[in-house]
């Protein structure tokens, strides 16, 4: 084990450095001028050298790279320039909304997709399989943002069940901010769930065709029995490492939907910072998300290594 | 199972059915697209426009049908770039891992590692952003996304196959790592890279909607479905069909392409049941 925990830790380290130097390179190498890039279309030599003295751009790319890297080490993340207050600050307040709209979605799809996967799997061929996998079909088909578009014509606007956008903070009352995340919440878990629920089927049917689910059914379970006491945890392990990854891409993945119901999250803060050419803001977010995955996946990682030794010999091949 | 599912059968008909749309769009639509009409505008779907019109009184039922060509235009190069490009890199790192050494391999795949790393919706708005919205920036940042799943999984089936007699018996009778991963490797591979680009495709169309949507994909005039979601949005509450429609072509277009794969896949190799949806993810 603490071999493969060395191995992997090193090339986590690796991981994140070429990470950080590809952002780099694609954010403020690749446009050319980035202080240019920022003032936009306006030819406006005087503002965009402004701008560079201010943001320090005419030093050396090296030299701008290990200022940004060590200052981020110390949590300094940089000053947003639309917003001109600290990138961690903004950062920070965004992460209120964005992470739990995230978790609710995650806590949304796996509700529904779990008993769905179950359901289909064990009356596969069924009726119920077939109308159950076709539903999920067409909501791995069905775009988010067009789904937030429905949800908000029936229940804002024809039902006028909730708002149809905006969020006043959690100091408005718990259940008043849930209640404002809960359209959004249901437009992003929608497809996820029709994609858990296909993996959480596929990975039942093929559980339930191992040996020890055999030797379950030969002592006298039935099958049901055995798919809950033996098959079920089995079966998780490839529905947890999706979540893990479904984690990272809703949290970037909120982009649209947030921008749709003027949600003041990361992903909107993301898409305004692109479109004002805050390139300081893009940075971090980018950054901030490629950093949670690679952590995710790291730690999903271990924690199978830790459970199933097999992982970790074949890692070490 | 049957030696034809009827997935694939449902699924084909839906896609050639876009695809002959997207075909047809080319030469004649039942109204011209860039013609604006203001007198005829929202009107709601019947006999002389069956799907209504909008707000510049378009004709809805031709924009999609050259919105769907549009969609199928960069997807298919999307994917195409991702095969291209994709399927050479992950035979390579397949074949320097078979004979010996495997340091290109180890390199390839950890690029590969990161790419997944990056947020895929995320990349492709701030690559058009940056170097300017447009179809063509649209096909790059999808297409960038596409080429790590095909590395990956020509790899994957490389490795398994290098054991196989047939390699064995070409590389000793003195072919070079080239002509064994392009006359034996790729024709063996050839079945499980069809599914995948199916299903890559269909990730694509959602991915041209969603970049369009924001702006980002092929310019006004060009119609695209994501975009005329977008326009459709206020106007929602007294012209629903302008979302319904265009939506509903999107669904479509992704459920038969997605059928299609699901069919193909258990015609082809029943075995690899699992490969389709942990890459629906990315």
């Amino acid at each position: 084990m603490g071999a493969y925990l060395f191995k992997r830790t090193l090339s986590l380290i690796i991981t994140l450095i070429v990470a950080s130097i590809v952002i780099f390179i694609m954010i403020e190498v690749v446009p050319g001028d980035p202080a240019a890039f920022m003032m936009g279309l306006s030819d406006n030599t005087e503002a965009a050298n402004a701008v560079r003295t201010e943001l320090g751009l005419d030093a050396s790319a090296w030299q701008r790279y290990f200022t940004w890297i060590f200052g981020m080490t110390s949590g300094d993340f940089g000053i947003s320039y639309t917003y001109r207050i600290p990138v961690s600050e903004l950062i920070g307040q965004r992460l209120l909304v964005s992470v739990p709209l995230t978790l609710y979605s995650l806590i949304l799809s796996t509700m529904i997709a779990i008993p769905v996967g179950i359901i289909a799997a064990s009356r596969r061929g069924s009726f119920v399989d077939t109308v159950l996998m076709g539903l999920a079909q067409v909501g791995v088909a069905v775009p988010n943002f067009w789904f937030a578009i429905i949800l908000v014509l029936f229940f804002s606007t024809s039902l006028g069940w909730f708002s149809a956008g905006g969020f006043l903070g959690w100091d408005a009352g718990f259940f008043q901010g849930l209640k404002a995340l809960t359209l959004p919440a249901i437009s992003l878990a929608l497809p996820q769930a029709a994609i858990l629920s296909r993996i959480m089927r596929s990975s039942i049917l093929d559980v339930m065709d191992e040996d020890y689910i055999r030797t379950a059914r030969a002592k006298g379970l039935s099958k049901n029995q055995a798919l809950i006491d033996h098959g079920l945890r089995n079966a998780m392990i490839p529905v947890l490492t999706i979540l893990g990854l479904q984690f990272s891409f809703l949290l970037a993945g909120g982009i649209i939907i947030e921008s749709i119901f003027s949600l003041p999250g990361l992903g909107r803060l993301v898409f305004q910072s692109i479109a004002q050419r805050d390139l300081i803001v893009v940075k971090s977010i980018v950054t901030l998300l490629v950093f949670a995955v690679v952590m995710i996946t790291f730690f999903v990682d271990m924690c199978y290594a830790l459970v199933d030794p097999r992982l970790r010999e074949g890692a070490q091949k | 199972m049957t030696k034809f599912p009827i997935s694939l059968w449902v699924g084909l008909l839906m896609t050639i059915l876009f695809v002959m749309a997207a075909a047809v769009s080319f030469f004649w639509t039942p109204y011209d697209v860039r013609e604006l009409d203001i007198a005829s505008r929202f009107i709601a779907p019947s006999f002389s426009h069956l799907f209504g019109t909008d707000h510049f009184g378009r004709d809805i039922f031709s924009m999609i049908m050259v919105g769907a060509r549009n969609a199928i235009g960069v997807s298919l190069l999307a994917v195409g770039i991702g095969i291209m490009i994709g399927v050479p890199l992950g035979l390579w790192a397949a074949a320097t891992r078979t004979y010996g050494g495997g340091f290109i391999d180890e390199i390839l795949m950890r690029t590969n590692d990161l790419i997944f790393a990056f947020p895929s919706l995320l990349m492709a708005i701030l690559i058009t952003a940056v170097f300017g919205p447009s179809a063509i920036n649209a096909i790059i940042a999808i297409g960038i996304f596409n080429i790590p799943v095909f590395a990956r999984i020509s790899r994957g089936a490389a490795l398994s196959l290098s054991s196989k007699e047939y390699i064995m018996a070409a590389r000793v009778s003195g072919k070079g790592m080239v002509r064994i991963s392009y006359e034996h490797i790729l024709p063996n591979i050839l079945n499980l890279l069809i599914v995948q680009a199916t299903i890559q495709f269909s990730i694509a169309i959602i991915a041209e909607a969603s970049l369009s949507y924001v702006g980002l994909g092929s310019q006004p005039p060009d119609p695209s479905l994501g975009r005329m979601l977008n326009e459709a949005q206020t106007m929602i509450f007294f012209a629903p069909w302008l979302v319904y429609f265009p939506g509903g072509a999107i669904i479509s277009m992704v459920v038969g392409l997605n059928l299609m794969g699901d069919g193909l896949r258990d015609l082809l190799d029943p075995k690899t049941n699992k490969a389709k949806e942990e890459d629906v993810v990315a």
